[in-house]
């Protein structure tokens, strides 16, 4: 297991290296001044070349990005152009805000998810494998940013339940852990987790489907297990997928969503990355999708570790 | 038993009347304001984000030297004395000011506001050796004052300041010039660690962006980067008539128009700004106010007149000016919400002048024009707009140039739509016609604040701004508007000035230098508790007399 472990760490240095080589070039090749942010459209263009200059855009780009990798390896993403703020502290911060919202998110979606995959998993062709079913193709295909506008208007602006906008009545800065905080997280948490649901369930239907109609499950009928026994049987076989899915969408979810983050004003890294896209914020943008793109690659090391953990033929293969 | 329920009762209701009353007698006015940006613009004194910026972080924290009167819905707003009481420029050398300062001004953290300070705030924008010379804030401050050079102390109240040339217009210039606290930052500086004195001067100033201190009529008390800026109200502030009538102003950046529009509806926050216009009716119905004003703001198309340009026939440009309905852009597609535009400024403006083209829709007159040009229903003239698919004061740019491209069809012309990403469109704005990102068009639509001389005609109409130096895009080459823009600049009573100004303006809108299509109007919408808003007509606002009744 340890080799195995250790094989995997090896395999994402190159990974890292890559994602921080795409992270650079990718915003240097969009169109835009990343400038913008710092320099009115009307400023001259001695002004802006002086700019340049004092922000280190006049430099080769090999050049500008070994310094910005030695940097990152430092721990200094260095400063965002539009706010002067270390990029670090600003993504950090709606990170934490992001994954407060994924995992309340994660677990609204992967528990009915679960539950309604199973259930139609189990239930298969009858009508209570129909609604799940329909639930979770409702789920997929709804665009969840319409889902978010539909339920501000009625729990918000109609009913005056919960709160538009928002991380608590001070801002994140000031979260607690009570009712009046929570009621901030209720609707964009719903929101978010509607996908996940919808993939979850159809993903976990299959399997069970699919596990229910081996023979091994015949065999452990035949030798007079009981159904719940049976169903651990199946949980179990079912699980090193459902848990790589699970793992990517909370992968996707830690990503945060521009445009669930931009509808409810939710401070993560969506709406980071939406800021920093609009302001051609370079050094903003570079770190945030960095630190996202670490997330995935880590994850998804940590779901490998996971798997191998339950399902041993994985390691040995 | 029964006794016992009367007690609890009696307990419970002194309990409430208790927590009650004081709340009642002393309760907090808090002004919940949606923004549009994204995020909380800077708070360091030059604020980012353009003149939203300057409206919620700027003039309420700090002041300028020089400042705009925004107490009229109805006058064109001017420029008034600030920090600086009266201003001259030298007899013999018109390159140097003398400005006095206003006594007894202190900033937020009580240190005293003094010709040392404007001379420090001057150089931290244009001096580069200086401790507290800040890149960041060069880009905003310096581009919209481009002929100053540097700032002398003579006393502790007068200051001069030197133009780089003979420029009338500076002191209409400085109103984006904010005064921040030199003895706040230096506090910040003392304590800054970093490897050299330029590190320690950016931690010095993001220290001070997070407790900022200026002198205006708003205090930071609590800042959240990227959600919330709270502010409450100077009770030193210097003009008494000024101070906050509010206690407390609660900024929340809601860059997306139907979230602001939600937290309006449900009592989130008490005032937005521009809300979504398809909920304009909701928002009436259900008791909400809604302002708008005519500000200074143009939404054209700016014309190539480099050599082969269609648009170098003033007949062609005349016939562009006459065709379009504007009225019927406003009154349909735009639900009410722009002015229709005669010019950069409309009759009232003291830079309008007297214009003897008249801008209206006469789509015969258009079509004339057009067939003495040699065009015609038979023999159409292609020309081609490069635009973008949204930004700021670009209002609703792709329905609107289609409009457009409906209406001069009927006068013979064929536009073709250059659609490309706002940023893109903004630095190719920079780069000119000439230049291969015009990508063969014959005019751009970049809508432009017109606050100032500077930013509303010379940069267009003089033929030195073409680019790479400012945004002549077109490279208009016009000698009677670079005699103009000498004289008005040289002008330096008020009066003559503003005349010398208005002779500029009519001379472009007789040239038809631009198609001039519409002004915005700063939609809002608040709570009806809220009372003595009053929308001038400017991109900024006086929260000062707002008040909140229960």
């Amino acid at each position: 297991m340890f080799a195995y472990i250790a094989r995997r760490i090896v395999y994402v240095i190159p990974i890292v290296i890559c994602v921080a080589l795409v992270c650079f070039l990718l915003v240097h090749i969009t169109p835009g001044d990343p400038l913008v942010a710092v320099l009115p459209a009307d400023a001259s263009q001695e002004l802006a070349a002086q700019l340049r200059s004092a922000y280190g855009f006049d430099r080769p780009l090999p050049v500008q990005f070994g310094l910005w990798l030695w940097r990152a390896l430092h721990g200094d993403l260095g400063s965002s152009i539009a706010t002067g703020r270390p990029v670090l502290t600003e993504v950090m911060r709606a990170v934490g805000n992001t994954v407060m919202l994924a995992v309340a998110a994660a677990m609204i979606g992967f528990t009915f998810g679960l539950l309604f995959g199973l259930i139609a998993g189990y239930f298969r062709d009858t009508w209570v494998d129909k609604v799940a079913t329909s639930v979770a193709i409702a789920g997929v295909s709804l665009p969840h940013y319409w889902l978010g506008m539909v339920l501000v208007i009625i729990f918000s602006v109609q009913l005056n339940w919960l709160p538009a906008v928002g991380a608590g009545p001070g801002g994140s800065g000031a979260w607690a852990w009570d009712w009046e905080h929570l009621r901030y997280l209720v609707l964009p948490a719903i929101t978010t987790s509607v996908i996940p649901m919808g993939i979850i369930t159809r993903t976990v239907r299959a399997l069970t489907g699919d596990i229910l109609s081996q023979d091994f499950v015949e065999a452990l009928r035949a030798k007079g297990l009981r159904e719940t026994a049976v169903f651990r049987h199946v949980v179990k076989n079912a699980a090193p997928t459902a848990l790589a899915v699970m793992g990517l969408q909370l992968g996707y979810m830690l990503g945060g969503s521009i445009l669930i983050e931009t509808v409810f004003s939710w401070p993560g890294s969506g709406l980071l990355l939406n800021s920093a896209i609009f302001q051609r914020d370079l050094p903003l943008l570079q770190g945030t999708i960095l630190v996202l793109a670490l997330f995935f690659v880590l994850l998804n090391l940590l779901v490998d570790i996971a798997q191998a953990a339950i399902d041993p033929r994985i390691k040995r293969s | 038993m029964r006794n016992k329920k009367i007690k609890a009762a009696a307990v419970m209701l002194a309990c409430a009347l208790a927590a009650g009353a004081p709340a009642a007698a002393g309760a907090e006015t808090v002004l919940r304001i949606g923004m549009t940006a994204a995020d909380i613009p800077r708070t360091l004194g030059q604020p980012d984000q353009g003149f939203e910026g300057n409206r919620f972080t700027g003039l309420t924290m700090y002041d300028a030297l020089t400042m705009w009167d925004l107490s009229s819905a109805d006058k064109a707003s001017v420029v008034i004395p600030g920090l600086a009481t009266e201003w001259k420029v030298d007899d013999a050398d018109k390159t140097k000011w003398t400005f006095k300062l206003r006594p007894g001004v202190t900033f937020h953290d009580g240190s005293p506001f003094n010709a040392d300070a404007v001379v420090w705030n001057v150089d931290k924008v244009l001096k580069q050796d200086a401790p507290q010379f800040d890149p960041s804030q060069v880009g905003v401050t310096a581009s919209r004052m481009p002929t100053l050079v540097s700032a002398r102390k003579i006393d502790d109240m007068t200051v001069e300041l030197l133009t780089r040339e003979p420029d009338s217009f500076l002191p209409i210039n400085l109103t984006n010039l904010f005064m921040a606290s030199p003895a706040k930052w230096q506090q910040f500086y003392g304590k800054a660690e970093g490897a050299d004195a330029k590190a320690r001067s950016q931690a010095a100033w993001a220290a001070f962006a997070k407790d900022a201190s200026g002198t205006g009529p708003w205090k930071m008390s609590s800042f959240t980067p990227r959600e919330r800026l709270e502010l409450v109200k100077n009770d030193n502030y210097w003009d008494k008539a000024r101070v906050p009538k509010v206690d407390k102003m609660v900024l929340l950046p809601m860059p997306e128009a139907n979230a602001r529009t939600a937290a309006l509806l449900s009592g989130q926050v008490n005032w937005i700004e521009a809300p979504a216009p398809d909920a304009l009716p909701e928002i009436k119905q259900r008791g909400f106010v809604l302002y708008s004003n005519e500000e200074p703001h143009v939404w054209p198309w700016q014309f190539s007149r480099v050599e082969g340009s269609p648009w170098n026939d003033i007949r062609v440009r005349k016939a562009a000016n006459l065709c379009v309905d504007r009225e019927g852009l406003r009154d349909g597609l735009l639900a009410g919400l722009m002015v229709p535009a005669t010019g950069t400024f409309e009759p009232g403006h003291p830079w309008r002048g007297n214009p003897t083209f008249q801008i209206k829709y006469d789509k015969p007159a258009a079509q004339k024009l057009m067939q003495e040009a040699g065009y015609g229903p038979n023999r159409k003239l292609t020309v081609k707009v490069q635009t973008s698919a949204s930004g700021s004061g670009q209002m609703l740019p792709l329905p609107m140039n289609e409009y457009l491209q409906q209406a001069l069809a009927e006068c013979y012309f064929d536009v073709q739509l250059d659609v490309i990403e706002w940023n893109t469109l903004f630095t190719n704005w920079r780069r000119g016609a000439k230049d291969p990102s015009a990508n063969g068009s014959n005019a751009t639509n970049v809508t432009y604040a017109a606050m100032d001389p500077f930013f509303a005609l010379v940069r267009f109409l003089q033929s030195g701004m073409a680019p790479p130096v400012s945004n002549n895009w077109g490279f208009i080459n016009n000698p009677k508007f670079d005699e103009l823009v000498k004289k008005a600049r040289q002008t330096f009573d008020p009066v003559a000035r503003d005349a010398a100004l208005a002779e500029l303006h009519a001379a472009s809108v007789d040239d038809a230098a631009f198609l001039y299509v519409a002004h915005d109007v700063a939609p809002r919408a608040m709570s009806p508790k809220i009372k003595g808003f009053v929308q001038a007509k400017s991109w900024f606002v006086d929260f000062s007399p707002v008040t909140i009744v229960p």
